[in-house]
């Protein structure tokens, strides 16, 4: 029989959720609405009586201190005064509820249950229009991407697929012209272009046969720029130009943009500490004498896009399993996140078709990271999010993880003969064409067309695949490890047999539903699974592993010796490709790439007397206020090895530079994380933003107390379309900033990502993001006990400038405010600043910082303020004493120059400082100060800012004070 | 003497079970991680440890209610067994989600035995919260003795609102000095402001805020302004869970 069970709160008591849904509904500007009630709905069926539905309900579906339960299908009348909607997922969409609560009736010693979904009812109360409650539904309760709202007594698909009879497909490609090849790549969504696609006919023309539709996706998926990286291996025709005074035109051709820039750092420095770069999933580089720890970031842009939830969620997922999978396995102990969204106060009419409001991103995407980062147990340490209008057809999700493992698990090598194992969650028709799919633009149609490509992740079964997988990897059971990311078991497989070939029977792969095609299996992308290679003696004792613990391992293959990748489904030939063929057959791109100096408005002197309002709006602004809302949904100490965290000061609010975990509870060794990145440089010239963003990343590992010694960067690109020659020019500029800084301050970078095809298209217009940058720094730390916090400790203390102040206002939050850009973005002068890092971390090694503050957006002023309010203290500051050639107060007090610290010092140590610092220019601002005041003197000697902190704290965490 | 013996129990979704049995390594005890499994099996058996910590997580994703479907699973699978270690005179602490899976399981407060008296519900902001607390102890619980100021603590949860039944209950609790720690500034909206609440034998103890993310001294949110200290609020805790094996069993 079929149960539907309702748990729903009991008359009276308070329901945090529905509330939190009625504030969400004001956002949309609908009022009216009164009070919301979220109840649970789960629908059962199978082998069981009405007591045993009973017995569900009540000892473990309801709390019934909280909540009351009524079986059955009783309709509800819809009022005018209250509206009923019930949302369930769309059929093919993973629940992550079912399987744990038929563990639990299992548990119960109920067995019958053969189905079971749940689905989430909603009372809505008070005077709404139906297009509102219409727009309530669409734009808060549900995503028609992964959801429905239930229409009467809906017929639930048991299975999503119903029965699969199995079918030879091959795809018509020798008989095809031009135009037939590129409709073939565009209704198979494989994103192939031309080239592509004749060098595919070619290859199968020599054969004298068609491909079959596997083969076809196997190509089209290890050919993707997701997987492939097409466009920074290609060769690329570069021509730069500055127009005006001082003209020049310079033009070059690049073979391997990646090669000849960001790798070419690292081979250059052959730092004997990095250990794994640029090979594996993630970089390694060693920690002490018995481990090594790595890390990678990731993208997860276009998912996120469409369903910000689970697409931020099976973000995080995925780098997870990027750490789980690099070498032999490492440990996750840390994540990171980096957000760009449009503008949370965007109109609603601002929205492009087809895209969800950029506030609904930004809190789906928080609660996605939220729900997926904390029930792995990593700590979300560190992270920033960013706004600009120009994100709001396309948000930037960037997901990084920290992982440590033993020296001796750093490498991996398949073995011939060796078996096939996929290990964790089951496979589904969830996140079809994701690889290709997220290396093409988004149009309004994307939520339909590529729906398939978004998923739902299920984190515990992530977490259970961790448990035992380091369980095993302890036991030396398998030779190599891949997680099964953008393009499934094609990718892993394909991957981990380039050297040797791979036999694998799809039919044994275990599915979430009957009715996959043999193709979708090979494709999919379903979360939480991992490919092993294990050695026929270790499969017992490899199994019995995963069989304690409740964790999925099924032999699906085995690896051969003759560079083939041969697919059966039933014992038929569905794929068989040649490796060569399959990883070097790939034609490379030539493309053009232009990159013309842009010429902005200056925003100009304006003779102020007063910046106190410009303070104030900076500190107010999105980028720079408060993110406490987010930073405290993540579980930020779990694993307890937390030694900075985000937020830092006398009342655990300001804003910390780095964060810093200590993963031995025996040791004090640490490792130091921090992200540098700022869009509004690369509007005047992408160099000097990926000169600032390098420079910002390592500020703040000096800022907490670090050094450069043992410090690794990873490269993070978004882009848009690099077809077009501008888009290309300013990641070719980009690049080079990145060489020449990284290598010039002796920094190796040590893995990286590309997100290209960053545009939104409406009307048959392209918008572009912003060209973005992410740099992300690794550190490791020798003493934890000598890192330095930002917020002011003690009254009287000196407060120093560290660094040199220049007249670079150019994409500064000054001009932000001021609504220009201008054109002097800030450089790096990695000579100078070499001596400023390694100086200030001595300074901080000897214990003579009381605090330290990187300057990033808002300058001298904005890091003044946020040291001050962070700390309780108030500051008189004399801009008279701060080293700028720039005699402005504007400049001094906003300008965004790179390499310079504040920095707290104590009276006496006032001499051993400034003897350190000999050779670096300082400046003695001021004192930090008992009274609340926040007081900065001009260049004239009069007041120019006069504030209290509380005034200033107040305009830093009222914006986001959701 | 031979070293106490804590189990850290583990499940799907557990993941504050590294940390918890290293805060009893450094109080003195020895360790083992165990999976449910291994006890449901029989594989490994209660018996032979003096103290049960069910440590910090999301078991089973929370699906259902917050450490609901780890109650269930102990009510049905491991009834008997944690009978007989709790009337053994042994000890138990629930951290977080454990705690959740205590009340729920009906072990805690344990007023009438197995009975379910209290809940845990969704926090007021209906959101996840990680922030740290001051806590005011106020017991004779055993994993609290010698505990007189308030001390500090993270608290990291979305379900972390302690519900009593009714005011029978509550007055209970209060009669029996069954409540162990109680926020100095509410987080969550729970009932007078529990934090953390006992058996009628003070030796079973569960807390919403995380003892074991407090041992080191570099954990503290401020230890950077206030000064380094060599151990962190939460390992007493520990310390006099250890201790009072070593003395009484």
């Amino acid at each position: 029989m079929e149960f539907k069970i309702e748990i729903r709160n009991r008359y009276g008591v308070f329901d945090p959720l529905g509330n939190g849904i009625k504030k969400n509904i004001k956002d949309l500007g609908i009022s009216g609405v009164k009070k919301v009630n979220v109840s649970q709905v789960f629908i059962i069926s199978g082998d069981i009586s009405e007591s045993d539905a009973k017995r569900i309900a009540e000892e473990l579906l309801a709390d019934f201190i909280t909540e009351e339960y009524i079986i059955g299908h009783k309709p509800q009348a819809a009022s005018r005064k209250q509206r009923i909607v019930e949302i369930a997922y769309n059929p093919g969409v993973m629940d992550p509820v079912e399987e744990s609560a038929r563990k639990a009736i299992r548990d119960m010693g109920i067995y019958g249950v053969k189905f079971l979904r749940t689905e989430r009812k909603y009372y809505i109360e008070g005077k709404i229009t139906e297009n509102d409650f219409k727009n309530i539904c669409e734009k808060l309760l549900y995503n028609k991407v992964i959801q429905h709202a239930v229409k009467g007594e809906e017929l639930r698909v048991k299975d999503a697929g119903g029965g699969y009879k199995f079918k030879l497909i091959t795809v018509d490609m020798l008989g095809a012209d031009d135009k037939k090849l590129m409709k073939i790549s565009k209704s198979g969504q494989l994103f192939l272009n031309l080239k592509e696609m004749q060098e595919i006919k070619k290859y199968f023309k020599k054969l004298g046969r068609n491909p079959t539709d596997c083969e076809l996706e196997t190509i089209a998926q290890t050919w993707s720029e997701h997987c492939g990286h097409k466009t920074f291996r290609g060769v690329i025709d570069y021509e730069e130009r500055v127009e005006g005074e001082g003209s020049r035109v310079k033009k070059s051709r690049i073979d391997n943009l990646l090669k000849s820039t960001v790798m070419k750092v690292t081979n250059e420095l052959k730092k004997p500490w990095c250990v794994s770069v640029f090979k594996d999933n993630a970089g390694i580089i060693r920690f002490d004498d018995e481990d090594n720890i790595c890390f990678k970031v990731e993208t997860h842009n276009h998912p996120s896009a469409l369903e910000p939830y689970g697409g931020a969620g099976t973000g995080i997922g995925g780098v997870i399993r990027d750490i789980l999978g690099v070498g032999l396995g490492a440990k996750p102990i840390m994540n990171t996140d980096i957000f760009c969204f449009g503008l949370p106060d965007t109109a609603h009419k601002n929205v492009p078709k087809g895209m969800l409001h950029p506030k609904r991103i930004m809190k789906g995407v928080v609660s996605g990271v939220r729900d997926y980062g904390n029930r792995m147990g990593i700590p979300t340490a560190n992270g920033a999010v960013l706004f600009d209008e120009r994100y709001t057809g396309n948000p930037l999700v960037y997901c990084g993880t920290v992982g440590i493992m033993p020296k001796d698990k750093s490498f991996k090598a398949s073995q011939f003969g060796d078996l096939i194992v996929a290990v964790g969650g089951r496979t589904g028709r969830d996140g079809i064409h994701g690889a290709t799919f997220s290396s093409g633009e988004l149009t309004h149609e994307s939520e339909t067309v590529s729906g398939g490509a978004v998923q739902i992740g299920n984190p515990i079964t992530e977490k259970k695949l961790t448990d035992t997988l380091l369980k095993a990897r302890d036991r030396n059971l398998y030779t190599a490890i891949t997680d099964c990311g953008a393009g499934g078991f094609s990718s892993a497989v394909g991957e981990m047999a380039q050297e040797l070939g791979a036999e694998v029977d799809l039919e044994k792969a275990p599915l979430k539903y009957k009715g996959l095609s043999y193709t979708e299996i090979w494709i999919s992308e379903a979360q939480e699974r991992m490919v092993l290679s294990v050695p026929r003696e270790n499969l017992k004792e490899l199994m019995d592993i995963f069989k304690k613990e409740d964790v999925e391992a099924v032999v699906i293959g085995c690896f051969t010796s003759n560079k083939r990748l041969k697919l059966r489904y039933n014992g038929n030939v569905v794929c068989d490709l040649d490796m060569g063929f399959l990883h070097d057959g790939i034609p490379r791109f030539e493309r053009k790439a232009v990159w013309v100096k842009p010429a902005h408005k200056e925003c100009g002197p304006k003779n102020k007397k007063d910046f106190t309002q410009d303070l104030l709006k900076i500190l107010s602004s999105w980028n720079v206020c408060s993110k406490e809302w987010v930073i405290r949904q993540y579980d930020h100490e779990v694993q307890g090895q937390s030694v900075l965290k985000p937020l830092v000061g006398i009342k655990n609010d300001g804003p910390g530079d780095a964060s810093i975990i200590r993963p031995k509870f025996d040791s004090r060794k640490g490792i130091i994380v921090s992200n540098g990145i700022n869009p509004r440089f690369g509007f005047i010239d992408p160099y000097w933003m990926a000169a600032s963003c390098i420079d910002e990343a390592l500020r703040q590992v000096i800022a907490v107390g670090g050094s450069l010694k043992k410090t690794a960067l990873l490269d993070n690109f978004c882009w848009g379309n690099t077809d077009k020659p501008d888009r290309l020019g300013s990641l070719v500029r980009a690049s080079f900033g990145c060489y020449d800084i990284a290598s010039s301050y002796g920094v190796p970078f040590i893995s990286g990502k590309d997100s290209l095809n960053n545009e939104y298209s409406v009307h048959g217009e392209s918008v572009s993001i912003p060209g973005t940058l992410l740099i992300s720094a690794i550190s490791v730390m020798d003493d934890v006990t000598k890192a330095v916090t930002m917020d002011f400790k003690e009254k009287g203390n000196l407060i120093y400038i560290i660094g040199q102040t220049k007249d670079e206002m150019g994409g500064s939050h000054y001009n932000l405010i001021n609504n220009s850009i201008g054109n002097n973005a800030p450089m790096v002068d990695p000579r100078s600043g070499l001596k400023i890092f390694n100086r200030t971390s001595e300074a901080a090694e000897l214990g003579l910082l009381r605090a330290c503050h990187d300057l990033s957006e808002g300058g001298i002023t904005a890091a003044l303020a946020e040291m001050a309010f962070s700390g309780g203290f108030g500051a008189e500051i004399r801009l008279k004493a701060a080293p700028c050639e720039a005699k402005r107060d504007e400049v001094i007090l906003f300008s965004e120059s790179n390499t310079r610290f504040i920095a707290e010092v104590r009276k006496e140590d006032k001499k051993r400082f400034e003897s350190l610092m000999k050779g670096v220019t300082i400046g003695l601002l001021g004192e930090v100060s008992e009274k609340k005041d926040f007081r900065v003197y001009g260049l004239q000697g009069k007041k120019v800012i006069d504030v209290s902190i509380d005034k200033l704290k107040e305009a830093w965490q009222k914006p986001l004070r959701w | 003497m031979k070293k106490p013996r804590a189990i850290v129990l583990r499940t799907a979704g557990t993941n504050c079970d590294n940390e918890t049995a290293s805060a009893f390594k450094i109080a003195g005890s020895v360790s083992e991680l165990v999976h449910i499994n291994e006890l449901v099996r029989g594989e490994k058996f209660l018996k032979d440890f003096q103290i049960l910590a069910i440590p910090g997580g999301f078991t089973y994703g929370d699906d259902i209610a917050s450490g609901k479907i780890l109650a269930n699973e102990i009510k049905y699978k491991l009834n008997e067994d944690l009978k007989n270690f709790i009337n053994s005179g042994k000890l138990v602490i629930g951290i977080c989600n454990g705690f959740q899976v205590l009340v729920k399981a009906g072990i805690l407060p344990g007023i009438n035995k197995g009975a379910i008296e209290s809940t845990l519900s969704f926090n007021d902001s209906g959101s996840f919260i990680d922030k740290w607390v001051e806590l005011e102890p106020c017991t004779r619980c055993v994993w609290t003795k010698g505990l007189k100021e308030t001390i500090y603590l993270p608290i990291a949860h979305g379900e972390g609102k302690f519900i009593p039944k009714d005011s029978d209950v509550l007055n209970q609790l209060k009669k029996n000095k069954q409540i162990v720690f109680k926020y100095v500034d509410n987080p969550n909206g729970s009932i007078d402001n529990i934090a953390g609440i006992c058996d009628t034998t003070g030796r079973v103890l569960g807390l919403m805020p995380h003892p074991e993310r407090h041992i080191l001294g570099t954990q503290h949110p401020r230890w950077t302004r206030e000064g380094l200290k060599e151990r962190g609020d939460g390992f007493a805790i520990f310390k006099n869970g250890v201790d009072y094996v070593k003395e009484k069993l």
